[in-house]
């Protein structure tokens, strides 16, 4: 037997929970008028994108979701009220090979530095390892995001790869790291 | 890190269909600002017909093209849009288009502010070589906008304008990334 | 100019779809050509299925963000392999896919060659400003190809893959535009 009181999606301060199409687009539009927060997110070119927008990509998503079979997306939100703190994905998973890629997200400064990000990465890697059953997981960051790097070394990630001068912003060219977490190394660190 | 979408006077902003269809539509009612901008026919375009427009232009848009509407950073006024359009990648060119359509806030600088902006987008957001655009004789204002941006004359398309019973010329400007990051 | 399409042992070419299909659905029948070929577990398809992928992908056209050869040996003139190049436009990067899928072409050197034509391709004429790969740890031969191509090993990703019940590592390569400018300069010498 196992626990299955367990709650997967809930944190200390934070949970899991879906898109809410009617408060979510207004929230992450902002975010994408940040340019900070799309370049430390993704490596497309950093754009802002209208409501409109957000409320389309969302439902591409999760039409996606449906047909893939390969994404598990959750939205990170505030215990307190509810409110959209950030995203957290499991993404492009081969089920033969047992392995997915992570992406997390806090979108606001505000709510960065809070340790919303260790918790979720805390869910989020406990829901790849022991719901999904994955045999690893990879994280793709830019050199320059110091804070992420710094979280998943902190989650026991191991530097697998660095592809030297993949990307390029600010007129230089930059290295993208590959980190990778196997399910023995998680499940050391979280009994520890 | 700055924000990379901000200028001294202005932003760039996603843009909202709804809100800029109503805007294009008040805009191209001036004939003037169209025939600054277009070198068509004039044509009046409905507030319904330029936001199907736009949504469908903005579901398309792709990794080539960079549209954003421009806004005023103090009360965040709607001022006008600029699109920045990738057309050959083994090359890293593209072309600018910019229009205000606020013409309240003409000759005051919005518009070299904006292509400050999109210039910076485009050498280190979108990591382009040269950015090229076209502007008409009969513009003055924009021309020296546009050199003020750091644009240089690179030559002109003699008499491609019928306007007014008389042919004017289309110029070409462009910068490369090496000016522009002096 | 130099013939961007015309290497020492082969040529680049592009096949009808029904050409490539007849000849393909041969191919993907070798299992241990497709699990070189990628991490997924492996299928077969149909030569029909084939040629409407083909077709399809035909429609869309060249680049900006794809390109695909067949490859062709110049002594036989038979069609042996095929190479892709996804393009990342704005960060200036290639990967490549190949496969010789013609087992009898492997280890003579017509892979090698195929792959310097690609570099070639995506530096000139792409201009992008690296190339980049992946395989799998049970692929040795086309390690040492790739690395004679220029490639530099960038990295393993630690039990990606699954075979027959083992845990195998992803290898991750890549050549920056310096690097290739100084081997072909070399080459020229």
């Amino acid at each position: 037997m196992f626990d299955i009181q367990t709650q997967l999606f809930e944190g200390r301060d934070i949970r899991f929970g879906p898109i809410d199409y009617e408060k979510d687009p207004q929230i992450e539009s902002k975010w994408t008028h940040d340019s900070d927060f799309m370049r430390l997110y993704g490596i497309d070119p950093a754009r802002p994108m209208s409501p409109a927008m957000v409320k389309k990509k969302y439902e591409k998503l999760e039409k996606e979701i449906e047909e893939s079979k390969n994404i598990f997306y959750f939205t990170i939100r505030a215990r307190e009220d509810d409110r959209l703190i950030g995203k957290a994905v499991v993404s492009r998973i081969e089920w033969s090979n047992g392995n997915g890629w992570i992406e997390l997200g806090i979108g606001s400064a505000d709510d960065r530095r809070k340790g919303y990000g260790t918790q979720a990465l805390q869910l989020l890697l406990r829901f790849a390892f022991v719901e999904l059953n994955l045999y690893r997981v990879t994280a793709r960051v830019q050199e320059y995001n110091e804070a992420a790097i710094a979280l998943l070394k902190k989650f026991g990630f191991t530097e697998e790869v660095r592809r030297r001068q993949a990307l390029e912003r600010d007129s230089r060219r930059w290295d993208l790291l590959v980190f990778g977490l196997l399910k023995d190394e998680w499940a050391k660190q979280a009994q520890a | 890190m700055r924000d990379i979408y901000k200028g001294n006077l202005v932003r760039l902003s996603a843009i909202n269909a709804e809100e800029a269809g109503k805007a294009f539509a008040r805009w191209h009612r001036d004939s003037e600002f169209k025939r600054l901008i277009d070198s068509g026919v004039l044509q009046m375009p409905s507030a319904k017909f330029a936001q199907t427009w736009l949504e469908k232009e903005l579901e398309e848009a792709s990794v080539n093209q960079h549209w954003f509407s421009i806004r005023k950073l103090d009360d965040d006024r709607l001022l006008g849009d600029i699109d920045l359009y990738v057309y050959n990648w083994s090359a890293r060119d593209a072309f600018v288009g910019l229009g205000i359509g606020e013409r309240e806030f003409w000759g005051k600088g919005y518009g070299t502010d904006v292509m400050r902006v999109i210039l910076r987008y485009a050498f280190t957001e979108v990591n382009l070589h040269r950015v090229t655009l076209t502007v008409f004789e009969y513009n003055p204002r924009a021309i020296r906008s546009y050199e003020k941006a750091g644009f240089r004359h690179e030559g002109r398309m003699r008499g491609a304008l019928n306007k007014e019973g008389r042919r004017w010329d289309v110029l070409v400007m462009g910068i490369l990334r090496e000016e522009w990051m002096e | 100019m130099r013939d961007l399409f015309r290497g020492d042992l082969v040529r680049l070419t592009a096949e009808d779809p029904e050409t490539r299909a007849k000849i393909e659905v041969h191919w993907q029948r070798d299992s241990e050509y497709r699990r070189f070929l990628d991490a997924e577990a492996v299928m077969v398809v149909s030569e029909k299925w084939l040629k409407d992928w083909f077709e399809k992908r035909d429609e869309e056209g060249f680049g900006p963000h794809r390109y695909v050869f067949s490859v062709r040996t110049l002594a036989e003139d038979k069609l042996i392999g095929f190479f892709a190049l996804w393009v990342d436009l704005v960060h200036s990067e290639a990967w490549v896919g190949i496969g010789i899928g013609e087992r009898e072409f492997w280890g003579k050197g017509c892979g090698t060659d195929a792959m310097r034509l690609c570099l070639r391709y995506a530096f000139t004429e792409l201009n992008v400003q690296r190339v980049s790969l992946g395989l799998m740890d049970y692929n040795p031969r086309a390690l040492r190809s790739y690395e004679k191509a220029g490639f530099r090993l960038e990295g393993r990703t630690r039990g990606d893959v699954q075979r027959a019940g083992r845990h195998h590592d992803s290898l991750w390569m890549g050549i920056l535009r310096a690097e290739w400018l100084g081997l072909d300069a070399a080459a020229v010498e």
